[in-house]
């Protein structure tokens, strides 16, 4: 690997923006994700910030369950993201498809629509958790191992 | 000329996908159509195919934010399908849940609407003090958002003498800080100039469209249900119904600022004289109700929220219908983004008009401007938009 490389990699890690997308989720992770963007958890000390396009995007942290009318709409968000790109699944639903498993208008899990790097479990999930989610992929990114 | 614009349905911070998508001339937009097909999951049908029991923790989880109003729609329903009704130290302790998840949802709300006017100091402040709410929340019931609170036949937990001490404590400090935050909104020239006048929806119209909750009461409609049809023991806690009559976004702001010193109140009230007793029926998990049909109405931080089952006498409903605030309010934007004599919208209005009824659904991520006639198309991102409402604020003042 050379120098160049080394630093690219380096500094992807100093700034991992996000974007959320909420995939027929129920709000509870949306707004448990908005607050850590604020005073109490405050993740831009770790160079995370939150985006509003896709195409200025790193990690793609996707809410609640697949719909069939949102399905399409993840995939184009997904391929509009430029190399390279993570995926984080927050909360049961996004992981599992929680309680809203069975229903007929969703798809089982979000990995069954795009991979999926890292999970966070909870419903809603708490903001520790997503804290320590991103910092753990980060930390992984940072070593090359995903 | 007239071009197409697409508002959604992706968008960084609170979101559920919404597709707006706006006819416009010029700056003015001159008619809307909106789209809330993304969210759809099929609950009600889910509904039918579980005991009653597990019902509620998917009604809880129709809205994170107003979760405490559909599982107490939904307890009220099945125990009126049952004849049974919680006992009065419930009935106080669900009241007090209601008004801190309402208190949170407006802190939540002011915060947001603020972001998108671009005023982030306040967003943040709000925020912040939201958090305290939040604890307390996490105190009474255990969890901080989906707060599995209300129960069939009552409440899940008993409130604690140290708990409510915090309670209070917490109370008084939201209280400082929302006269703080209220004078200032009242002096600060931005707010004004971007709330004051913008998307009027008059009473009348209000009335024909079904509107519901604060963002009727800020047309100057005195509607309420805890005051109109009292369900947990609403008629015996004293409260003022907010009302505003500029009828324009400044309104709905005011409306829920005064609206959380009233939720402070109340929740004081019901400490105070906080009924002894039990606070659940013991009902077995796995029940029959009788046949039969039910309605209840809850006001939800959103407005009038409606369940309604029908039962044929089995251990799960037969048929389950929800009614949520925000789709009758959805109605209201249409009428509020469309201009007409006298009276215009420009696209920078949008996130001003659109954030005032408070729609669980901000959608301003990425915009898409058609020009029809020549086939050429641009992205926007939400930036770019809230750039274009920033300037605008900068004008008008």
């Amino acid at each position: 690997m050379g120098l160049v490389e080394k630093l690219v990699k380096k500094c992807r890690a100093r700034s991992p923006w996000i974007l959320l997308f909420d995939t027929g989720a129920c709000n509870a992770c949306d707004i448990e994700i908005a607050a850590c963007l604020t005073p109490r958890y405050d993740v831009e000390r770790f160079g995370v910030l939150a985006r509003g396009s896709p195409r200025h995007a790193d990690i793609l942290v996707v809410t609640g369950p697949v719909t069939r009318q949102a399905r399409d709409r993840l995939i184009r968000i997904y391929e509009q993201m430029p190399e390279p790109k993570y995926v984080v699944a927050a909360g049961t639903c996004a992981t599992s498809g929680g309680v809203y498993w069975g229903c007929y208008n969703t798809y089982p899990s979000l990995d069954s629509v795009i991979p999926v790097h890292a999970y966070v479990s909870g419903c809603p999930v708490k903001p520790e958790a997503i804290l320590k989610a991103i910092s753990i992929l980060v930390e992984k990114i940072e070593k090359g191992e995903v | 000329m007239s071009f197409e614009i697409s508002i959604g349905p992706q968008h960084p911070i609170h979101v559920e996908p919404l597709m707006l998508r706006l006819s416009v001339e010029g700056e003015l937009i001159v008619d809307v159509d909106v789209d809330v097909s993304y969210i759809h999951r099929g609950i009600e049908k889910a509904l039918e195919a579980r005991p009653y029991i597990q019902g509620l923790y998917l009604v809880e989880r129709i809205c994170g934010i107003c979760n405490a109003a559909h599982s107490l729609c939904y307890c009220l329903n099945v125990e009126q399908l049952l004849g049974k009704e919680a006992p009065p130290r419930a009935k106080y302790l669900r009241i007090v849940v209601e008004e801190l998840s309402r208190i949170h949802s407006h802190l939540l709300w002011l915060g947001h609407y603020f972001h998108t006017l671009g005023f982030e100091t306040l967003f943040m402040y709000f925020w912040r003090d939201r958090e305290r709410i939040m604890d307390m929340l996490e105190l009474i019931t255990g969890n901080r958002v989906t707060t599995s609170y209300n129960t069939i036949g009552g409440v899940r937990r008993d409130l604690t003498p140290e708990a409510e001490q915090r309670l209070r404590r917490t109370l008084d400090y939201i209280e400082e800080r929302m006269r703080y935050y209220e004078k200032v909104i009242d002096s600060e020239p931005t707010i004004l100039a971007r709330t004051q006048g913008v998307g009027i929806l008059k009473p009348s119209d209000a009335v024909r469209l079904g509107v519901v909750g604060p963002h009727l009461r800020a047309s100057g409609v005195k509607h309420d249900v805890r005051l109109d049809d009292p369900y947990s023991g609403h008629d015996e806690i004293p409260f003022n119904v907010i009302t505003w009559d500029t009828c324009d976004c400044y309104a709905r702001v005011k409306v829920r600022i005064r609206e959380v010193y009233e939720s402070v109140n109340m929740i004081r009230y019901a400490l105070d004289h906080m009924p002894s007793g039990d606070y659940r029926l013991k009902i077995p998990p796995f029940f029959k109700a009788p046949p039969g049909e039910s309605l209840s109405r809850v006001e939800a931080p959103r407005g009038e929220l409606v369940h309604y089952s029908i039962s044929d006498g089995g251990d799960r409903p037969y048929r389950y219908k929800v009614r949520t605030p925000t789709l009758a309010n959805l109605l209201s934007v249409v009428e509020m983004l469309r201009s007409r004599d006298g009276y215009e919208v420009y696209i920078a209005d949008v996130p001003a008009i659109l954030g005032g009824i408070d729609p669980c659904i901000c959608c301003s991520a990425r915009v898409m401007v058609t020009d029809e006639a020549r086939r050429r198309r641009t992205i926007m991102t939400l930036e770019d938009v809230i750039k274009i409402s920033r300037e605008r604020g900068a004008k008008r003042r």
